[in-house]
């Protein structure tokens, strides 16, 4: 049977700057995923089929929300505590880690941030047991790297409002019960709502054929005339910042995320390069394979230095956005050099689906699109310290 | 029903092993400690059914010095109600022992449950020492156990095949594979843990029996040595004269 014998490295002792209770959450996500994710994991990405019957673990893990307050169902974790479970999540799938991410990032996190106290107490407890799932529509077909050019809009008309546009690339939006929907008012501001499944007028088809994030549900998100309640317009927030805080705050999670898809990819490169025996010696004896491996952990250890520094900051509420992006940027980057390395470790074993690398590797070039393109992350780092904007 | 978990902390099972002090001591260094799997998986969560079915409250008592913490918060977050910590470093079964009876003695439980050994020095002794020192009855390697009132009823792995045992509490049991499975404490638990109250008690002077003189590895394994099927005389002479079995 198959076993996940995952062991993260650690090579610069930072395991030393957790807590007990850090390192409990740790174990947690990752015995609750060698037992329940690992083994089946592979089998939906191949049919590319989200495992929905994970939900109520991931739930149960504290995977939706960590860092909400308790009193609105999550558990009121710290940030650190947030990007562990996102990269033992990650470390497994970049799918899995998503719909955690979508969840608690970018659905629950505006309804805390700037939703009204009735909104809170409707949704936050349901979404965080994962009773309900939401999504989060911002990319529209034509407007990706630029959402302030979005087209979805709204006109106000008596106690509701009415909704028009589409959103595209939407994770989780072919089962999501609700999505927070970022989308123009009359006066061109850009506000947030939740609609709900079921709304007349709001369909939600699937995007088939996708070579990455198999085991992740992608969609759009189509709104013809639908008639949203004015209740379900987030009040306190206007403008490009709620949709940008949000994915700061899932940027954040990305960054932690995808460093653990480079820890199990190295972890099996090891593992494989003291195994295998060609020309009479294990692989991991030949110098190029050790120059692999030591490029792969020095990366690693860098990475794994920002985002528990970056974690730090956060808890203080000191990480600045820039900082996030370089963070999230740097993960990303780290993560697809190390997966296409441990490729070459793992020789013909390493493109089929007996190693968990082919499909990081895969699902690792939506992470690198998605939440900002790696180029526009550059971009966000070179106006940081430079003071120019070069995006327009 | 009152249980008594004893719950001790083993080094994870992919822990490189080594000594220091001259092959005396062994090397703590950079090893993490895990809940003794026996301890955890089986004593631990039969206890806690068998609270959510009859009632009662689930201690967890621990003789280790503060790097025990971590395993204790373990225990509680999986579902134990509180805990103990007899503050002393274990220095031998019989220590620890003694300290857990002590304890027992001063507060009365109904049952107490041992993993049935440790996997690192897997000594299988301190349960029945236990027992021995409060003069209750014994069960070892115990893979189920059921309660009704104050009988319980508990099968026992033996050569061949199960023996089933009834015994009246208040008693001791070492648990092996089989009693229960194994619980992943959920963040629920884990908050609950927090502060959930663990109190420190201070070490119960006693005598220790044993030193350890020293510790070595085994050692090393060698390759596996492939000898063709027509050419048994080549393996005969090596069962013979290198491995010794024939
Ligand atoms: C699997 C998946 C899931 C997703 N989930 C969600 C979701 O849940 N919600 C959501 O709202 N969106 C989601 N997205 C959308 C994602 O955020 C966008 O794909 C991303 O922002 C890029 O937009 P685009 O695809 O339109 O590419 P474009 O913006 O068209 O970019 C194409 C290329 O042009 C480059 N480029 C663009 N502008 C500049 C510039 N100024 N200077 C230099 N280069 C530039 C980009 O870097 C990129 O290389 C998801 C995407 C994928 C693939």
């Amino acid at each position: 049977m198959y076993k996940d014998q995952y062991q993260h490295p650690d090579y610069y002792l930072l395991d030393e700057f957790l807590t007990d209770e850090h390192k409990l959450i740790r174990d947690t996500a990752r015995a609750w995923v060698k037992e329940n994710c690992s083994p089946i994991i592979e089998d939906y990405a191949q049919r590319a089929e989200f495992p929905k019957h994970l939900i109520p673990g991931l739930a149960e893990i504290g995977a939706f929300g960590p860092t909400i307050p308790v009193e609105y169902g999550g558990a009121g974790l710290d940030y650190i505590s947030y990007g562990i479970i996102m990269q033992e999540l990650e470390r497994c799938d970049s799918g899995i880690r998503s719909t955690a991410s979508v969840q608690g990032s970018l659905v629950m996190y505006p309804i805390y941030a700037f939703g009204s106290e009735d909104q809170k107490n409707k949704y936050l407890p349901k979404l965080a047991k994962g009773e309900l799932m939401g999504c989060f529509g911002l990319t529209e077909p034509d407007h990706g790297s630029d959402p302030s050019s979005m087209i979805t809009n709204f006109k106000s008309q008596n106690d509701h409002v009415i909704l028009n546009g589409a959103k595209m690339w939407i994770s989780n939006s072919p089962f999501a019960d609700i999505a927070v929907v970022w989308a123009k008012d009359e006066q061109g501001d850009i506000r947030g709502l939740i609609v709900e499944r079921g709304m007349p007028g709001f369909t939600t088809p699937e995007t088939h054929g996708k070579w990455s994030l198999r085991a992740s549900a992608t969609g759009e998100l189509v709104f013809d005339n639908v008639k949203v309640p004015k209740e379900n317009i987030l009040p306190n927030v206007k403008g490009l910042k709620g949709p940008l805080s949000c994915l700061s705050s899932a940027r954040y999670g990305i960054a932690w995320g995808a460093l653990g898809a480079a820890m199990d990819c190295y972890d099996s490169a090891l593992r494989y390069s003291q195994q295998r025996i060609q020309f009479g010696k294990p692989i991991g004896g030949f110098q190029l394979t050790q120059k692999k491996l030591a490029e792969m952990i020095t990366e690693i250890t860098k990475g794994q230095l920002l985002v528990w520094r970056l974690g730090v900051l956060k808890n203080d509420n000191r990480a600045t956005p820039a900082q996030i992006s370089m963070a999230k940027r740097n993960s990303v980057e780290t993560a697809l050099n190390v997966s296409r390395e441990a490729r070459q470790i793992h020789g013909g074993m390493g493109i089929t689906g007996e190693y968990s690398i082919m499909r990081h590797m895969m699902n690792l070039e939506s992470v690198v699109t998605y939440e900002g393109t790696h180029d526009i992350h550059l971009l966000i780092t070179g106006m940081d310290v430079t003071g120019i904007n070069a995006f327009k | 029903m009152k249980f008594l978990v004893c719950i001790s902390k083993a080094p994870d099972t992919t822990t490189k092993i080594a000594f220091t002090d001259n092959n005396t001591k062994f090397n703590n260094d950079k090893v993490v400690f895990i809940v003794n799997p026996y301890d955890e998986w089986y004593a631990l969560v039969r206890a806690l059914e068998l609270k959510e079915k009859l009632g009662g409250t689930v201690t967890v008592i621990n003789v280790g010095a503060t790097d025990c913490d971590a395993i204790i918060r373990k225990a509680l977050a999986i579902g134990a109600d509180d805990a103990v910590r007899i503050d002393a470093e274990p220095i031998d079964a019989m220590f620890v022992a003694k300290q857990i009876a002590q304890y027992v003695k001063a507060n009365a439980y109904d049952l107490v449950l041992c993993g049935k050994e440790t996997i690192d020095y897997n000594g299988s002794e301190v349960g029945g020492m236990i027992a021995g020192l409060l003069d209750w009855g014994y069960v070892s390697l115990a893979s189920s156990l059921e309660l009704n009132g104050d009988l319980a009823t508990l099968n026992r792995e033996i050569a061949g095949g199960y023996e089933t045992v009834v015994v009246k509490t208040p008693f001791v049991l070492s648990a092996a594979k089989g009693m229960a499975e194994a619980r992943i404490p959920n963040m629920r638990g884990i908050m609950a843990a927090r502060t959930k109250p663990v109190a420190v008690v201070p070490v119960f002077a006693c005598e220790n029996y044993t030193t350890i003189l020293s510790y070595e590895l085994p050692k090393e394994k060698t390759g596996v040595k492939l000898v063709s099927p027509d050419n048994v005389d080549e393996l005969v002479s090596l069962l013979h004269n290198e491995a010794k079995v024939i």
